[in-house]
């Protein structure tokens, strides 16, 4: 039995280098935690594709399953998941997540925290 | 329905007995808490894999019952 929602994901995440499924939008984000993900990958100068899930229940609900992770925000870089925003702060104040990107070959700014 | 700081801990406890567990209740309304777990078990493991260990101990009230919870995890120090 094919899910629609997570084909949906797998497509985005597929065709977009990074792909960050959020409460809101990149410029109005309605999480505390959604807008500090996209405050870290502004700064690192970094393109993304922002999916608001508010937008679509079945998406809200269906991305939690796709990864097995509760909550929103949720960082994807290349296909893979990175993490939310506990673990993304923590990679971008360690510089973890720009070797990342680095890595992945995602244009960025070399910023430190 | 609300959690406690001492539930959060002995839920995460139960489920890694050998565990350091800090909870910290960030605005005292229930539903916000930052936790720091050490535990030998995480050792190995990628932070998704370590935080998803956290939730799992937390069956399911993750994103539920409890809305934020801010984790640090780490293995111990050898």
């Amino acid at each position: 039995m094919s899910n629609p929602v997570f084909e949906r994901i797998q497509a985005e995440i597929s065709e977009n280098p990074v792909v960050l499924y959020m409460k809101g939008t990149a410029m109005f984000p309605q999480c505390g935690f959604s807008a500090r993900v996209v405050q870290i990958l502004m700064h690192m100068g970094v393109k993304f594709k922002a999916v608001n899930v508010l937008e679509d229940p079945s998406l809200r609900e269906g991305i939690k399953q796709f990864t097995n992770w509760p909550t929103i925000p949720q960082l994807y870089v290349k296909g893979e998941f990175v993490g939310g925003c506990d673990i993304v702060t923590e990679m971008f104040q360690s510089g973890e997540l720009g070797q990342l990107f680095a890595e992945k070959g995602v244009e960025h700014r070399p910023v430190t925290a | 329905m609300p959690m406690s700081a001492a539930e959060i801990e002995a839920l995460i406890k139960a489920a890694l007995p050998d565990a350091q567990v800090t909870v910290e209740d960030l605005r005292g309304d229930g539903d916000h808490y930052a936790a720091t777990v050490i535990s030998p078990s995480f050792k190995g493991k990628t932070r998704v894999q370590q935080h998803q260990m956290i939730y799992a101990a937390l069956q399911g009230r993750m994103g539920g019952a409890l809305h934020a919870l801010a984790l640090q995890t780490a293995a111990p120090q050898d």
